[in-house]
C-alpha cells in the first residue's frame, strides 16, 4: 500500500510561479467576463490584458526567495528572471497596438486576449524551468495558444502561415520529446542538470545515444528559433500575421526558446565533445549568412524584416555557442536593445496597414510603397530610418551596442574568425536595410497621399513607435546600468 | 576653458535638432549662423590652445560603458587642431556658398549632423568613440549625395556607402582586440588612446591589426585599388557634398592613419612602409593621368584629390618630423583648395548646367573674377610656390626623400602631371575666344558666392606666405609621436630606420 503523501504548502514556492498564476488567473478572468457580459470593446480587453500583464511583471521583479519550486521542477534563476521581464516588457509594447483605428476583427475578439495571457504563461514556464518535461509543457501551451492567435487575423494568407507554423512546430515538438526521451533513457532524469552530472559522471558515453539526442535537441530549438535550415517556416508566417504580432513572434518565442538553448548547450559544451561545437558554429555561420543573403533580394519589408530577424538569431546563437558568462549576457542584452528596434518597426509598418493590397498584387508593405516618404511625412521617414540603422548595427544606435558587446565577447573568447563572420555580416546586413532608407529618403515619392502611412495609426501607436525609437536613440547611455544588472542576473545563475 | 570640446562637438548636434522647428524660409541663414558661431568656437579653441605643449589639451573623460571600458574622451593636439578647424570652416563657406533651393531643411540639418560627426571624429580619444562618429559621419552624406545628386545619384551614394561601411566593419573587430590586449595586458578594459600608447604589441600581431585599421583607412583616403567609389560620389554628389567630401571626410582617413596606425603598430607601420608607398605612388600617377583625359571637370577634380591624397599618404609614411607634419599641412591646404574648387565648379553648374569642359571655352572674358579665383584655386592645387598647396607638397616630398628618392622622384612627376590637367582644364575652359554663345553674358561671381570664395583666397596666400602658425604646434606634436614611436618599437630594425629617417634629437 502507498504511503499517503502529505504536501506541504510552504514547500511548493508558490512565490515561484506567481507571475505565472497572475496571467493564466487575468486569461481565465478575461474568458468569465466574456461569458456574463458582452461587451465587445477592444480598449476594454486590452486595458485588462495590460493590468494583468503589469501586475506578472511586479511579480516578477519583486520576487525573492528560494529560486527552486514545485518539486524542484520550476527554477527560477537569474536568466528565467531576465527572461519573463523581456517577455512581459515585449507584451507591455505589443497589446497597445491592438488600439489601432482600423477595426481588425482578431483584436475584437476576447479570446485573444485570454490566448495571448496563456501564450505568455507557456513562454514563462519554459524559461522558468530546467525540467524538460515542465519545458515542454510551456512550450506547448504557448505555441497552441500562437498558432490560433496568427489564424485569428483572418486573411487567408494568416490561415497558410498558421498551419504552416503548426505543422512545423508540432514536427519539432515531435523532435524536443525524442531527444528529452533519449536523454531520460541515458540518465533516469529529465532534469538538466542532473542530466548533466550523470553524463558527466560516465564521460558522455556511450557517445551515439548523447549526439541524436542532441541532435534532435537541436533540431527542435532550430525550428523555434528559426536557425538555417530549420527556417523555412519564418518568412511565410511572419508574412501572414498582422504586423504586431510579427514583430512579437520574433522576440518572445525566441528569447525563451535561447534561454532553453543555454542551459542545454552550456550543459553539453561543458562536455568538451569537439562535434558539438562545430554543428553549433556551422548552424550560427550558416543561419546569420543566409538570412542575410536572403533578405537582401526580398521585394516586402515585412518578408525581409523576417529574415534579417532569422539573422539576428543567429549572431545571437553565437553567444551561445561563446559560452562565457559575457557572452550569455550579451544574449540578453542584445535582444533587449533588439526589441525595441523590432518591435518599433513593425508598429511602424502596423501604422500603414491598409485592408487592401494597393501597392503590390501579394505584398502588402513592398518597399515602393516607402518611397520618397521624407517629402510627404519627414518624422515618420526619420522615425523609421533610425528604427532600420538600430537594426542594423549602425553606430550609435541600439542594436549596435549589443553587436559590438557580442563581438567583443568573441575575440576575448579567442573567436576571432567567428567576430570576422559576424562583422562581415554586420556589413552584409547594411545594404537591405538601407534599401528601405534609400526609398525612403532618395526616391521620389508616387502620390503626395499622406493616408498611405497613417491608415492605421492612433494616439496609442505613436506612444509605442515613439518609446521605441528613444530607446534606439538614447541607448548608449542604457547600456551601462542595462548590462550591470544582466551580469549580475547571469553570473548569480551560473552561466 | 572646460567643456569647450564637448560644445564644439555637440553644439551642430544640438543646432541641428532645433533646425527641425526652424521655418524653412529661415533655414538658411539659421544654419549659417550656427556654423559661424562653430568656426568662432574652433578659433576660440586655437586661441587658448597652448602651442609648445605636445600632448593632449582639453582633456574630457566621462566613463560611459565600464564594462566595455568605453568613455566619453575627447581632447586635442597639435595634428586634430587644425583638422577640426579646417572642418568648421569648410561647413561654413559651403553652406554660404550653397544654392540649393529644394528641400534646403533637409539638407542643412543633414550638413549640421555632419559637421558633428567629423568633428567628433577628430577629437574623439576613445577609439570606439571615434568608430562612432566615423560611422555615423557615413549616414548624413548618404542622404546628401543620394537627395541632392544628379542623375545617378543613387547608386553612388549606395556605393559610398557600402564601401566606407564595409572596409571599416574589419577596423571594428581590430579595435576590440586591442582593447581586449589591454585587457590582458594591464586587467583593465580601456580604448582610450592615450592607454593604447603605453601598450607594446608583439610584432606578428602587429601586422594583423595594422592590416585590420588600414583596410578602414585605405578605402577613405581612398587609395588605389579601392578608389573606384570617389569619382562616382563626386561625380554625383550636389557641390555642398564635393566639398564637404574633398575638403573633410577624406582626410579622416589620412587623420586616422597619423592617428592610429604609427604610434599604435611602429613595427607594422616600417614593415610595410614600401608597399603602401608604391601604391602611394601609383595613386599619385595613374590619378594624375585618368584626370588629365577627364571631360568633366568635377571629375577632373576628383582625381586630383585622388592624386594628392597619394602625396599626403607618402609624407605620411616618411616617419620623419618633415614628412608627417608636410602631410597634415597638406591635408588642410588640399581641404582648401580642392573644396574651393568644387565650389567654382558648382558656381559655373548652377549658370550653365553642364560641367564639361567642351561646353566651355574663353570664360575668361565673360567671368572675369570667377576666372581671376579659379587661376588662383588651380596654382595652389598644382602646387606652386607661395601658395598654400606647396608648403605640404614639399615638406611630404622632402621628408619621403629619405626614405627612398626613386619613389620621390616618381611622386614628383605626379606634381608635373597635375600641372598639365590643371592647366589643360584652364585652358580649355577660359582662355580662347568664346565658341558656345551660351557663354557670353554669364552672369559674374554674386555677392554671395564672393563671400564664400573670397576667404578661401586669402587663406591661400596668407598661408602660402607664412605658414608658421600652423606648423608650428602640429610639429610639436608629431615630434613626440615619434619619439613615442621609436619607444615603443619591438624590432631593431625599426628603431634603426626611425633614427635613419629623422634628424630629431629624440630619435638619437
Amino acid at each position: 500500500m502507498l504511503e499517503p503523501i502529505s504536501i506541504d504548502l510552504v514547500s511548493l514556492n508558490f512565490n515561484s510561479i506567481l507571475p505565472m498564476i497572475i496571467a493564466i488567473v487575468g486569461a481565465l478572468t478575461i474568458i468569465c467576463i466574456d461569458l456574463i457580459v458582452k461587451d465587445r470593446s477592444k480598449l476594454f480587453y486590452t486595458m485588462l490584458t495590460l493590468f494583468f500583464i503589469l501586475l506578472s511583471l511586479g511579480a516578477v521583479v519583486g520576487f525573492d526567495g528560494s529560486d527552486r519550486g514545485f518539486f524542484d521542477t520550476v527554477l527560477v534563476d537569474g536568466i528565467a528572471r531576465l527572461t519573463q521581464i523581456i517577455i512581459l516588457v515585449a507584451s507591455v509594447l505589443f497589446v497597445p497596438l491592438a488600439l489601432s483605428s482600423s477595426r481588425f476583427q482578431e483584436f475584437a475578439m476576447p479570446e485573444f486576449y485570454a490566448l495571448f495571457l496563456f501564450m505568455i504563461a507557456g513562454f514563462m514556464f519554459m524559461s522558468s524551468s530546467d525540467n524538460l518535461i515542465l519545458i515542454f509543457v510551456g512550450l506547448e501551451t504557448a505555441s497552441l495558444a500562437l498558432y490560433t492567435m496568427i489564424a485569428m487575423h483572418n486573411r487567408p494568407k494568416a490561415f497558410e502561415a498558421a498551419i504552416k507554423y503548426f505543422t512545423m512546430g508540432a514536427l519539432a515538438s515531435g523532435f524536443f520529446v525524442m531527444s528529452a526521451l533519449i536523454f531520460y533513457a541515458l540518465t533516469g532524469s529529465v532534469e538538466i542538470h542532473k542530466i548533466a552530472e550523470v553524463l558527466q559522471a560516465r564521460d558522455f558515453e556511450p557517445l551515439v545515444a548523447v549526439l541524436t539526442a542532441t541532435v534532435f535537441m537541436i533540431g527542435a530549438l532550430g525550428f523555434k528559433l528559426s536557425m538555417v535550415p530549420f527556417h523555412t517556416w519564418t518568412p511565410d508566417v511572419y508574412e501572414g500575421s498582422s504586423a504586431p504580432l510579427a514583430g512579437y513572434m520574433s522576440i518572445v518565442p525566441k528569447i525563451a526558446g535561447f534561454v532553453v538553448a543555454i542551459r542545454i548547450f552550456d550543459m553539453l559544451l561543458d562536455s568538451g565533445v569537439v562535434w558539438l561545437e562545430s554543428i553549433l558554429y556551422v548552424l550560427v555561420v550558416l543561419t546569420m549568412t543566409l538570412g542575410n543573403l536572403i533578405a537582401l533580394v526580398q521585394e516586402d519589408v515585412k518578408r525581409m524584416l523576417a529574415f534579417s530577424s532569422i539573422s539576428h538569431a543567429g549572431f545571437v546563437m553565437a553567444a551561445v555557442l561563446i559560452g562565457t558568462t559575457e557572452a550569455h549576457s550579451g544574449v540578453f542584452l542584445y535582444w533587449i536593445l533588439f526589441m525595441f528596434a523590432n518591435l518599433g518597426a513593425f508598429a511602424m509598418l502596423w501604422a500603414s496597414r491598409h485592408r487592401e493590397n494597393l501597392w503590390h498584387k501579394r505584398y502588402q508593405h513592398p518597399y515602393s510603397k516607402f518611397s520618397g516618404m521624407i517629402k510627404i511625412m519627414p518624422i515618420y521617414a526619420v522615425i523609421m530610418g533610425v528604427l532600420m540603422f538600430a537594426l542594423a548595427g549602425m553606430p550609435p544606435f541600439s542594436v549596435f551596442w549589443g553587436k559590438l558587446y557580442l563581438i567583443s565577447t568573441a575575440v576575448n573568447s579567442g573567436f576571432i574568425t567567428l567576430a570576422v563572420i559576424m562583422v562581415l555580416n554586420s556589413a552584409l546586413a547594411i545594404y537591405y536595410y538601407m534599401k528601405l532608407i534609400v526609398y525612403m529618403f532618395l526616391k521620389e515619392p508616387k502620390s503626395m497621399d499622406k493616408s498611405v502611412y497613417i491608415s492605421n495609426i492612433s494616439t496609442t501607436i505613436k506612444i509605442i513607435v515613439g518609446f521605441c525609437v528613444m530607446v534606439a536613440t538614447t541607448s548608449v547611455f542604457m547600456i551601462e546600468p542595462l548590462l550591470k544588472t544582466i551580469l549580475n542576473y547571469v553570473t548569480f545563475s551560473g552561466y | 576653458m572646460d567643456g569647450i570640446l564637448s560644445l564644439i562637438i555637440f553644439f551642430p548636434l544640438i543646432a541641428g535638432v532645433f533646425g527641425f522647428f526652424v521655418h524653412k524660409d529661415n533655414i538658411r541663414v539659421y544654419g549659417i549662423t550656427a556654423t559661424v558661431i562653430l568656426f568662432i568656437m574652433t578659433l576660440i579653441l586655437w586661441v587658448s590652445f597652448d602651442t609648445s605643449m605636445a600632448g593632449f589639451q582639453f582633456v574630457e573623460h566621462i566613463s560611459i560603458i565600464s564594462q566595455l571600458g568605453m568613455s566619453y574622451h575627447v581632447g586635442v593636439d597639435g595634428i586634430s587642431l587644425f583638422l577640426v578647424i579646417l572642418s568648421t570652416f569648410m561647413t561654413m563657406i559651403a553652406l554660404i556658398g550653397l544654392s540649393i533651393k529644394e528641400n534646403v531643411k533637409n539638407l542643412i540639418i543633414s550638413v549640421l549632423f555632419l559637421e558633428m560627426t567629423m568633428v567628433g571624429v577628430f577629437l574623439s580619444l576613445d577609439v570606439i568613440l571615434f568608430y562612432l562618429f566615423w560611422e555615423f559621419s557615413l549616414i548624413p552624406m548618404l542622404y546628401i549625395i543620394g537627395a541632392w545628386g544628379s542623375d545617378r545619384r543613387v547608386y553612388a551614394a549606395i556605393k559610398f556607402f557600402l564601401y566606407t561601411f564595409a572596409g571599416s566593419v574589419l577596423m571594428l573587430v581590430g579595435i576590440l582586440y586591442m582593447g581586449y590586449l589591454y585587457h590582458v595586458e594591464t586587467g583593465v578594459w580601456s580604448f582610450s588612446i592615450s592607454d593604447w600608447h603605453l601598450l607594446v604589441v608583439p610584432f606578428d600581431l602587429q601586422l594583423w591589426l595594422f592590416g585590420a585599421f588600414f583596410l578602414a583607412f585605405a578605402i577613405k583616403v581612398p587609395m588605389f585599388p579601392f578608389h573606384t567609389w570617389l569619382p562616382y560620389a563626386h561625380g554625383q554628389a550636389p557641390t555642398i557634398g564635393s566639398v564637404i567630401l574633398a575638403a573633410v571626410l577624406l582626410k579622416m582617413g589620412t587623420y586616422g592613419m597619423v592617428r592610429f596606425l604609427l604610434p599604435l603598430f611602429p613595427d607594422a607601420t616600417v614593415y610595410f612602409l614600401m608597399p603602401i608607398a608604391i601604391i602611394a605612388v601609383i595613386m599619385v600617377i595613374y590619378a594624375a593621368m585618368i584626370a588629365y583625359i577627364q571631360e568633366d571637370m568635377k571629375q577632373v577634380i576628383a582625381y586630383s584629390s585622388i592624386s594628392h591624397m597619394g602625396i599626403i599618404i607618402l609624407g605620411t609614411f616618411a616617419l620623419n618630423a618633415e614628412g608627417i607634419t608636410g602631410s597634415i599641412f597638406l591635408m588642410i591646404s588640399h581641404g582648401i583648395v580642392s573644396g574651393a574648387l568644387f565650389m567654382l565648379v558648382g558656381v559655373i553648374y548652377d549658370r550653365r548646367h553642364t560641367k564639361n569642359m567642351s561646353e566651355f571655352g574663353g570664360l575668361a572674358i565673360s567671368m572675369p573674377t570667377f576666372a581671376t579665383i579659379f587661376g588662383v584655386m588651380l596654382m595652389a592645387s598644382v602646387g606652386l610656390p607661395l601658395t598654400i598647396g606647396f608648403v605640404g607638397e614639399f615638406l611630404s616630398l622632402m621628408g619621403f626623400f629619405r626614405v627612398s628618392w626613386i619613389l620621390t622622384l616618381l611622386a614628383g612627376t605626379g606634381i608635373i602631371l597635375g600641372a598639365i590637367y590643371m592647366l589643360t582644364l584652364y585652358k580649355r575652359v577660359f582662355f580662347g575666344e568664346i565658341t558656345n554663345e551660351k557663354n557670353r553674358g554669364l552672369k559674374d561671381l554674386n555677392a554671395k558666392e564672393l563671400t564664400a570664395l573670397v576667404p578661401l583666397v586669402a587663406l591661400v596666400v596668407i598661408l602660402g606666405v607664412y605658414p608658421k602658425p600652423v606648423l608650428e604646434p602640429i610639429d610639436t606634436s608629431i615630434k613626440s609621436m615619434i619619439e613615442l614611436m621609436y619607444k615603443k618599437a619591438v624590432i631593431q630594425e625599426t628603431k634603426d630606420f626611425i633614427v635613419k629617417v629623422n634628424t630629431i634629437e629624440g630619435g638619437k
